[in-house]
């Protein structure tokens, strides 16, 4: 199933339970191909079938697009910087932070720093055997960056 | 003489248009050996107990509505449109401009001499065919056409085999054609089976393709027969040095079905592609039983078929790929798959490879089973309603068959025809 296929039918389902209309062919295509730009995505990507033969960096610039055209309401990005060289990074941080808005919630899960030198978060929770440990700002970060997790172990411990 | 078997012949008497020598002799082989029973190896999974319900009578002539032909071929695209009503060639309903390098004849009208050579000479009888041999003796029309020598013809030619019965009778009939390309020749040939109306019927066709050297031809055939219709074609195809044949099949209606195809690579560099993809739901039932012989080293063949079954409904493939012994650098490949919609629905493949040369390379495979559920779940999990992802799932796993092959501007047509049968197959559920 090409990607494009793919899409339109979860817009438009979405766009059916919001009570909004859905989009015809036209109006879907022009707006797949302008978020698939600003992603880097080649247009090829959208005609290749679904996943199949993606490269990691290839199905992450792909989840973004899915996000782009999704729109949802809360969004969980578990290790979305895994397996990601720098400018693949960067294109997937520069998918999320286009999207930031009040209306929306975004959970981004991550082992690293430096994902959030892209996407600078609100609020940092650490999470240790399951439970959230310490509560943050952005510097709470820069902080574990530096010390590392080992307290956290050891208190939960 | 079974009851069934003496009514078929009587309905089936009027005919007999082929040359009187092979008339007899088949005649005389079908009275023999009978309708095909699950005791013929070749027909194990397909019974024609329901030839035993229908009031089989003589075709009539009907009245067809003219308006609305259908076509595989979109509004305004040129081509030679040749109908043929249960069985019987239709001049009022057919094109009369032949495209330049085009040969038409009508059997009924007895064979010109490019097709009296070729007719009968294509087609093997054995003991697994006695269709093939009620249709030689009293097959009474069908198209007979040619394609000249080095001719591209652009013009795609339809072949509308259109059936029509009522007043509870059953109407039975048989068609008989011949494509024979000469040398180099190029041309696509588009087969669309039809039915008007839903009284049941009883269609026995039989084609004979010859390829000669270097010839090109594009084969459809789109099988979307009602659901009462008792369809049996038997294909029979000689592919010469470097000549290329490409099918594609699809198979969406018919409540007995049953296509036969036996293919011989005769020459080096000879390629066949048989591509199939079929939808059943109901009680239907659907056999493609397939034959390819290489005759000739340095012969290739493609076999691509797939399935999906709702319902009660059957299919069956059974395919033969046969490598003779001095047919060295072969390489043939099958593969069947099938998608079991529904827990009544059953497939049976039978997938044979028979090699006696060395130098070869062939494959096979079958598969049967259900949609994938990672795959569900994945288009669930973008918000895509669960009937709905199905649906998608079904259209993407039968329609690259369709895709793959390249029809170019059937291709809309063969997938609205795939869709709307989607529609009737997961109706109940979306």
């Amino acid at each position: 199933m090409p990607n494009s296929t793919f899409l339109k039918e979860a817009v438009n389902a979405i766009r059916k339970s919001r009570g909004e209309g859905e989009l015809d062919a036209m109006q879907f295509i022009k707006i797949l191909r302008a978020k698939a730009k600003e992603l880097g995505m080649k247009d090829e990507m959208l005609k290749r079938a679904v996943n199949s033969g993606f490269s990691g960096g290839e199905k992450k610039r792909n989840e973004m697009l899915q996000m782009a055209m999704l729109e949802p309401a809360l969004a969980i990005l578990d290790e979305t910087d895994s397996g990601l060289d720098i400018d693949a990074l960067k294109a997937v941080a520069d998918g999320v932070n286009a999207m930031r808005s009040p209306d929306r919630s975004m959970l981004v899960i991550t082992h690293y720093q430096r994902l959030l030198d892209y996407i600078v978060p609100d609020h940092v929770h650490v999470l240790a055997q399951g439970k959230i440990v310490r509560s943050g700002g952005k510097e709470l970060a820069s902080e574990l960056e530096a010390k590392g997790y080992g307290e956290f172990s050891e208190s939960a411990a | 003489m079974s009851d069934t078997q003496h009514t078929l012949l009587t309905a089936l008497s009027g005919g007999g248009a082929l040359p009187e020598a092979l008339r007899s002799e088949a005649l005389a082989r079908f009275k023999e050996k009978g309708l095909p029973t699950p005791r013929l190896e070749s027909w194990k999974f397909t019974n024609l107990r329901a030839l035993d319900k229908l009031a089989l009578a003589p075709a009539r002539e009907v009245a067809v509505e003219t308006g609305k032909l259908p076509s595989l071929l979109q509004e305004g695209e040129p081509r030679l449109r040749l109908v043929f009503v249960n069985g019987v060639f239709n001049a009022a309903l057919s094109g009369s401009e032949l495209p330049e390098g085009v040969t038409f004849a009508r059997l009924a009208e007895g064979a010109p001499d490019w097709a009296a050579e070729r007719l009968g000479g294509i087609a093997e009888s054995d003991e697994q065919s006695p269709l093939l041999d009620l249709n030689t003796a009293l097959a009474g029309d069908g198209p007979l056409l040619q394609i000249a020598r080095n001719r591209e013809v652009a013009t795609p030619i339809e072949l509308l085999f259109l059936d029509a019965g009522g007043d509870g009778e059953s109407p039975a009939a048989q068609w008989r054609g011949l494509i024979r390309m000469e040398e180099n020749s190029r041309a696509t040939i588009i087969e669309h089976h039809v039915s008007q109306g839903s009284a049941a019927s009883f269609v026995n066709g039989a084609l004979e393709v010859d390829l000669a050297q270097g010839a090109n031809l594009r084969h459809i055939r789109s099988q979307q027969r009602n659901e009462s219709a008792v369809h049996l074609v038997n294909t029979q195809v000689e592919i010469a040095r470097d000549a290329r044949y490409e099918a594609l099949l699809l198979v969406l209606g018919g409540a007995v079905a049953r296509e036969d195809w036996r293919v011989r690579l005769s020459g080096s560099g000879a390629h066949c592609g048989l591509n199939a993809s079929y939808m059943l739901e109901g009680a239907q039932h659907s056999d493609i039983t397939t034959s390819i012989e290489h005759a000739a080293p340095h012969t290739t063949c493609d076999e691509a078929i797939k399935g999906a079954l709702g319902g009660r409904s059957r299919g069956v493939f059974q395919g033969l790929i046969k490598v003779n012994k001095d047919s060295q650098h072969i390489e043939g490949n099958q593969s069947h798959r099938a998608l079991l919609l529904s827990d009544d629905a059953e497939v049976d493949a039978k997938p044979e490879l028979e090699i006696y040369a060395d130098d070869v390379k062939c494959s096979h495979g079958a598969t049967v089973g259900d949609l994938d559920r990672e795959a569900l779940f994945y288009l669930r999990s973008r918000g895509i309603p669960a009937p709905q992802a199905r649906r998608l799932l079904i259209t993407s796993f039968l329609s690259d068959v369709i895709e793959n092959f390249g029809a170019d501007s059937l291709t809309p047509a063969l997938l609205k025809a795939l869709d709307d049968k989607l529609n009737a197959v997961t109706g109940d559920e979306a």
